[in-house]
């Protein structure tokens, strides 16, 4: 199920809300691309997707990293290596030159919503 | 030309010698050569008798290996000087002839032998070398008792090292007392009265006329009262001489009572020939300690190199020891040889505690001291000693027990000339001068200035001046978590355990603040499981865990897991191992044996897992844990069961432990191994808890760490019977849960655990926090709340729903990835990560 923005986005459902883990991530697939969903149920925005795939490895981990707060600012850190990417600009923080795909995501009722 | 410096003797002193010259004399200037009688590279005599505790000649090895692979540096082991030409400048060896520019003689000592008939015979050994130790260990092999001629400091020291062999020991005294250099009468009379309860026999006052056959033992010896006695193996330990034969052949001038004459530049009778340590006479006296002898290296260095500075004008010759356990120090003038001497003397025969204080004729300044029983006074005494501080208005409340008025002479009230360490004479001053360097911890400090790493006497009294430092600095050392919780995780342990907290966002509520990262959430998971052990993929401990807890697998390069299960001690059927092969093939699992008796199944997809364990735990098997901080395997050789050498049942052994501590969740990984006799096969001293069956039972050992850094296991006690094995390993595991820091493995835990392995037997075997029983309990609750994680998942569907690859599509994962064969199996392509960036 697609549906326009306003502004332009191509607004797309891409799972349940209880899809979701509380606290950490879960993946999935869209159009062949891995995306990393993480939901922070006490945080405001409680949801974000990042790229699944974690650039310094090649490996599609990302969503299963910690999640981990820094002054107010929130990160998931990959697991394989430990880097951690800034979970609103998916900028690496230890090394700026680095940052992985973001996507605007909604929740929608019971509903999870992508802009793609 | 580069001038040819020569050092006869690789001892501790010889070594020290190399040390400085190597530090101080500029590179390409000279080359230098050590030529050594023994067959190993200097060690550690100090503390000679710990190589029955550990049986590893590298634990006793001085400095770094490195030192002797240096270009200009060549050590000649096992090459002895046979004679010196000091006119040709020449040193002749069974190898050759050399020439020197300059000649240190670093010989040491020798043991006396006193000149009793029978000595020479087999079981009658000395006490100073490895190859000595190693002689009487093999000696000790079916003796029960073993006798000591000499209650000197050595002869207690090898009094102990013989009982730590499991012989009963003796001692056997010329003189009225034990120790008669550094103690009186009362001293010694308290010491005896110590040893003689640890079981060591003390026999004064017996000079040995004869040794011959034994009727019921292998020797006898002859009393001159006309007493005798029998024993299997004996040790002379009746004092040491210089070792100055070299120098007589050559003329050098030696002393009355033995030793190379040297001046206060440690320069002998000959021109560019030294000599220090042992070998040495200054003034007509020889000083047998190790710290003397590094000042005359220091000494040697700065006079060859043509500097002034260090003159050698004697040394201080007290000393501070444990004896068979028991505490016993000596300062300055002990026996009040100086005239007009005054005493305080306070003895508690109860307790068996003596002290003596020697003070000036005017009463304000210490001479001398002895102490007997406890050396916690020590320090202090000595730095009034050293250093001329004023005495109190009382001076007996220095020795007096309980005194509310004792002044403790604090690190502020030592001068800077204050020698902290006198091994490498470091001042209070050096310290300070450290630190305002940078070096603002106790380990900094120690390894910039060397202080303490001699005979590590003096640690105490440098981690107070240190920590007293850091605080005038305004310096506090932050051991908080992380910036989440202001606790260490001892704290935060406790804060667990006695509030009753069950999750981590009531820890957080309560004690915390912020949102949790990396560092606390596993911290406080591991905590949580190791007190409550709950399931780790409960809702509230999921989002806590570390990579390889969150799916209960090790994540692999490529994003895959690989999946172990438990082989306990190693022992499985052939219809397990036909399983394991079956499930490998199934799934195409790469399949590798671990060097913990295991097998690992390598490249197994997030969906696949659930589907792999459903078919392991269907033929019997259980989750291995080995993505856990928690007990990993129990190694374990055959033993008794199949090996013509083992003497205990120790499979039997390894599969109860694993059984045990199986899901125990700790600060960091444990390993464990089981071996069935002393050949060791097991490789138990490398593992965190090492089990060694003895024919009485098992030998507990400790704390012990292969990998990155090693460590050898300590010994913690012996000849325990199944019951009391578990119950220590109980205690000991808990109290590490209880205390360690995170990630900390216990080997690192036990150096950093104030008071070391002693306390931490106080602790388990002597109770001595009163913790005994909280501890075995907390441990039983583990062991009854033991669940197989994997079993729990796979039954429950809301946690097999977290083990899809992608919450929108079935599983084309494994589809995704890059394979290649090798071997036979199949491997991630190599070039995966340049592929994908």
């Amino acid at each position: 199920m697609n549906a326009m923005h306003p502004a332009g986005q191509v607004w797309q459902e891409v799972c349940h809300l209880e899809d979701l883990v509380p606290g950490s991530g879960v993946a999935l697939l869209l159009e062949e691309e891995g995306v990393a969903l993480y939901y922070l149920p006490e945080h405001s925005p409680s949801v974000y997707a990042l790229a699944h795939q974690d650039p310094f490895s090649g490996a599609e981990v990302l969503a299963y990293g910690l999640l981990c707060e820094r002054d107010g600012r929130w990160s998931v850190a990959a697991p394989l290596y430990k880097q951690h990417f800034d979970l609103e600009t998916g900028v690496c923080w230890e090394d700026e030159s680095v940052s992985v795909r973001t996507w605007p995501v909604r929740i929608q009722g019971e509903r999870v919503w992508l802009a793609i | 030309m580069k001038k040819r410096i020569f050092v006869v003797g690789n001892g501790m002193v010889g070594h020290h010698f190399v040390e400085q010259w190597q530090a101080q004399a500029p590179v390409g200037s000279y080359e230098l050569h050590i030529l050594a009688e023994e067959p190993v590279a200097a060690y550690d005599r100090v503390h000679l008798s710990s190589y029955f505790e550990h049986w590893d000649a590298e634990q006793l090895r001085l400095g770094e290996a490195e030192l002797y692979q240096h270009a200009d540096i060549h050590l000649h082991l096992g090459e002895g000087v046979e004679a010196l030409d000091t006119e040709h400048r020449t040193l002749h060896t069974a190898k050759g002839c050399y020439e020197y520019d300059v000649l240190v003689l670093a010989t040491g000592s020798y043991p006396f032998v006193p000149p009793i008939p029978g000595r020479e015979q087999a079981h009658c050994h000395v006490y100073r070398t490895l190859q000595d130790l190693d002689a009487i260990a093999a000696s000790a092999q079916g003796a029960t008792s073993g006798v000591v001629i000499g209650g000197g400091l050595l002869g207690l020291e090898a009094a102990n090292a013989l009982k730590q062999l499991g012989l009963q020991a003796s001692v056997v005294e010329f003189a009225p007392r034990l120790m008669p250099v550094q103690l009186d009468n009362e001293a010694g009379q308290v010491l005896k009265d110590k040893i003689e309860a640890l079981g060591v026999q003390v026999w004064l006052e017996k000079s040995t006329t004869l040794i011959e056959s034994g009727q019921e033992k292998r020797l006898r010896l002859n009393f001159a009262d006309g007493s005798h006695l029998e024993t299997d193996l004996l040790v002379f330990s009746a004092g040491i001489r210089p070792q100055d034969a070299l120098a007589r052949q050559a003329g050098l001038a030696l002393a009355e009572r033995g030793g190379i004459c040297i001046n206060s530049n440690c320069q002998t009778s000959v021109a560019d020939v030294y000599a220090i340590g042992e070998c040495a006479s200054w003034q007509g006296q020889m000083f047998g300690l190790v710290a003397p002898g590094y000042q005359m290296a220091k000494t040697a260095v700065a006079a060859i190199l043509g500097e002034e500075s260090a003159a050698f004008t004697g040394a201080d010759m007290s000393t501070k020891l444990k004896l068979l356990g028991v505490d016993v120090g000596s300062i300055g003038d002990a026996h009040g040889h100086t005239a007009g001497a005054r005493n305080y003397r306070y003895l508690d025969e109860q307790n068996g505690v003596y002290r003596r204080l020697v003070v000036s004729q005017d009463g304000k300044t210490l001479l001398g001291a002895i102490l007997v029983g406890d050396n916690s006074y020590y320090d202090t005494l000595l730095q009034y000693a050293l250093n001329g501080l004023s005495l109190p208005a009382q001076p007996e409340s220095l020795i007096l027990p309980g005194t509310a008025a004792a002044p403790a002479l604090g690190a502020d009230a030592l001068p800077a000339s204050a020698v902290l360490c006198s091994c490498h004479n470091v001042t209070k001053g050096a310290v300070c001068a450290a630190m305002d360097e940078g070096a603002l911890s106790f380990e900094a400090v120690k390894s910039s200035t060397r202080a303490s790493s001699g005979c590590g006497g003096c640690a105490s009294l440098l981690k107070s001046v240190v920590e007293h430092e850091l605080e005038q600095r305004g310096v506090s050392v932050n051991r908080n978590l992380c910036a989440h919780f202001n606790y260490t995780r001892q704290e935060l342990f406790h804060l667990v355990r006695v509030e009753g907290v069950r999750t981590f966002a009531e820890l957080l509520e309560k004690h915390g603040q912020g949102g949790g990262c990396e560092i606390c959430k596993p911290a406080v998971a591991s905590i949580l499981a190791s007190c409550w052990n709950e399931h780790v993929q409960e809702p509230s401990h999921l989002p806590l865990q570390d990579t390889n807890d969150t799916f209960m697998a090790n994540m692999q390069k490529n994003g895959t897991y690989s999946v172990v299960p438990r082989i306990p001690g190693g022992e499985i059927t052939p219809k397990m191992l036909i399983k394991i092969g079956e499930v490998g093939e199934k799934y195409q699992l790469y399949t590798k044996i671990t060097g913990g008796q295991r097998i690992d199944l390598f490249g197994a997809t997030l969906d696949q897992l659930p589907l792999i364990w459903e078919e392991l735990i269907d033929a019997g098997f259980e989750t291995g844990h080995a993505y856990g901080k928690s007990l990993r395997t129990v190694k374990s050789c055959i033993g008794e069961t199949w090996c013509r050498y083992g003497v205990q049942d120790s499979m039997g052994m390894a599969i109860q432990l694993e059984n045990r501590y199986k899901g125990l969740r700790s600060p960091h990984k444990i390993k464990m191994a089981v071996s069935g006799c002393t050949r060791e096969c097991a490789e138990a001293q490398s593992k965190d808890i090492g089990v060694i069956a003895t024919d009485k039972g098992w030998n507990l050992y400790v704390c012990g760490n292969g990998g990155m850094r090693p460590r050898h296991a300590d010994l913690f006690a012996t000849d325990l019977d199944d019951a009391t094995l578990v119950r220590y390993i109980d205690r000991v595991l808990m109290f590490y849960v209880y205390t360690a820091d995170r990630l900390q493995r216990t080997s690192v835990w036990l150096e950093s655990l104030e008071g070391g392995l002693e306390y931490l037997r106080q602790v388990v075997i002597e109770d001595s926090l009163g913790l005994g029983a909280e501890l075995e309990a907390r441990m039983q609750a583990v062991v009854d709340s033991y669940q197989c994680e994997w079993k729990t998942a796979v039954q429950d569907p809301t946690k097999r729903r977290r083990f899809r690859s992608y919450i929108n599509a079935e599983d084309p994962r494994r589809a995704r990835l890059e394979w290649v064969e090798e071997r036979g199996q199949m491997i991630p392509a190599r070039d995966i990560t340049e592929e994908r960036v």
